[in-house]
């Protein structure tokens, strides 16, 4: 069964007709060609798929595209403006945060959004008083991007990446 | 995944009188259990109607100073709400304790509660399972059991309830509040899960068609001294082995009122009422609590694999309720 759509990605609108059993991860992919966001487990349990709808972290591959109808996507290549990379971009970089890079693109969605919700004072499980202000130190961080899996094990290095920005930020 | 037809409801009148009386048809939450489903073909549905456009998703205050959470506010929302972070400390850290940011984002209150058990045998549609198929053996007892239930279990199923949130919510005596098409109930949280009994097809007490349409946390003052601790395989982003949710309130050194419930343990976050019961009135000191666990799990019947949950349990309930009368002694003394 087909359905007419509308989604935002990257700053791009974009009219598509999906079927209804279309992932927002595949419509994106398939139908418009934005591949930033991977296909990994195809089940919520690896992070590959991560991206920014109105501004938080979702796994694309668990919702429909027909239920995210009107939605504004960002992704990994969509968070570099004008050809200038996002300050995480350049950490990853710097620190040589990745191997194989499969899993970055949704890395860097989940760590942008992660600086937001820190911003905001928003607690994890790991923060010690949970009414409290968080200290986003590497603790708090591993335990913040405990959705995104690395197969390559660049885990070390993407703390250090984000935590570097996280300063930047007076986080 | 077989084709279904999408609505987007924009009353929950209409949508329960859509689904209620089509049995391939069912309601769309944050989509994290059902899209997985529909993949695995766990689910079949023919019609899908979205309620996450219905007017639940909000965090409103209640007359007697507890709180009503809309059944489609998000776990992640929730969790930061600072109202829950200082009221109700055990619901906070357990909505955080379950699954990713990612999938908090999208997971709401109703679907949480209603989520089905991540047994392997439920999940693979190439097991027997009298859970997804009714009448079905259970392809657990006798195979891998290091998940599975040690209390309330039953010959046609040890598959455990997965929720974090449900747990912290059953200590608190959080009431739902749903959607029928003969009117408006409510149910506690306690009472809204089942034990498999000879049906373990049935999760929860609802009909086919009823709709959570929120969640009152009632006044708890003592809660503010509360706590959620979960065992799990890895350090996050796993479900639980054992999971402990309590609230402890002592006076003069001795347990005036308690709460403990168990996760990971049953077909139902299992409220610990033995333990309570024997703790009132007693000292709050560690060999109460062992033994008022000991209690608790006098009856519990572990499988091959998961004898550990059993001591996990109790080791647990008396680390979490020594570190909340450890935490009460300090704010008496300061």
């Amino acid at each position: 069964m087909e359905s007419d759509i509308t989604l935002t990605v990257d700053g791009t609108s974009h009219r598509l007709s999906v079927d209804t059993r279309t992932t927002l991860l595949d419509a994106v992919r398939e139908q418009l060609g934005v591949i930033a966001p991977k296909k990994g487990c195809d089940h919520g349990q690896c992070g590959a798929c991560t991206v920014l709808v109105e501004g938080r972290r979702v796994p694309s591959c668990l919702m429909l595209a027909v239920a995210s109808d009107g939605a504004n996507v960002t992704t990994s290549a969509g968070l570099a403006s004008g050809g200038k990379l996002h300050p995480l971009h350049t950490a990853f970089l710097e620190h040589d945060a990745y191997q194989c890079g499969y899993c970055t693109p949704g890395q860097i969605c989940s760590a942008a959004a992660l600086l937001d919700e820190a911003a905001a004072g928003s607690p994890s499980v790991v923060t010690s008083d949970v009414a409290g202000i968080p200290a986003l130190d590497g603790a708090e961080i591993r335990e913040r991007m405990s959705g995104n899996l690395c197969r390559c094990g660049a885990y070390v290095k993407i703390v250090a990446a984000i935590e570097d920005v996280a300063r930047a930020r007076g986080l | 995944m077989i084709p279904f037809d999408y609505q987007r409801a924009t009353d929950a009148d209409t949508a329960v009188a859509t689904v209620a009386p089509n049995p391939r048809a069912t309601f769309l939450g944050g989509g994290t259990n059902l899209v997985d489903h529909l993949k695995l073909g766990i689910a079949e549905p023919e019609l899908v109607v979205d309620v996450t456009h219905l007017p639940f998703d909000r965090v409103e205050p209640l007359d007697d100073g507890g709180l009503r959470i809309g059944a489609g506010v998000r776990n992640s929302d929730l969790a930061a709400d600072p109202r829950v972070r200082v009221r109700y400390p055990v619901l906070a850290q357990a909505l955080l304790s379950g699954a990713s940011w990612q999938l908090r984002n999208l997971a709401t209150t109703g679907g949480n509660l209603l989520q089905r058990t991540r047994c392997e045998y439920f999940q693979d549609v190439t097991t027997p399972c009298g859970k997804r198929e009714p009448g079905q053996s259970c392809s657990a007892i006798g195979g891998y059991t290091r998940n599975h239930a040690i209390l309330g279990a039953s010959p046609r199923c040890v598959a455990v309830h997965p929720s974090d949130m449900a747990v912290a919510l059953v200590a608190l005596d959080a009431v739902v509040h749903v959607r029928t098409r003969e009117g408006n109930h409510a149910v506690p949280v306690a009472d809204l899960h089942r034990l498999p009994g000879e049906h373990p097809e049935w999760d929860t007490v609802l009909g086919h068609g009823d709709l959570i349409t929120g969640v009152d946390v009632p006044s708890l003052p003592f809660a503010e001294t509360s706590r959620y601790r979960k065992a799990r395989d890895r350090a996050s982003y796993a479900f639980a082995l054992v999971s402990v949710a309590a609230a402890l309130d002592v006076a003069d050194g001795l347990v005036r009122d308690v709460r403990i419930a168990l996760g990971g343990v049953a077909h139902k976050p299992w409220r610990a009422r033995l333990a309570e019961q024997a703790l009132i009135g007693r000292r709050a000191v560690a060999g109460e609590f062992r033994a008022a666990a000991t209690a608790e799990l006098a009856d519990a019947q572990p499988l091959p694999d998961n004898g550990f949950k059993v001591p996990m349990a109790r080791n647990m309930i008396v680390a979490v309720l020594s570190e909340l009368a450890g935490e009460e002694r300090r704010d008496e003394t300061t």
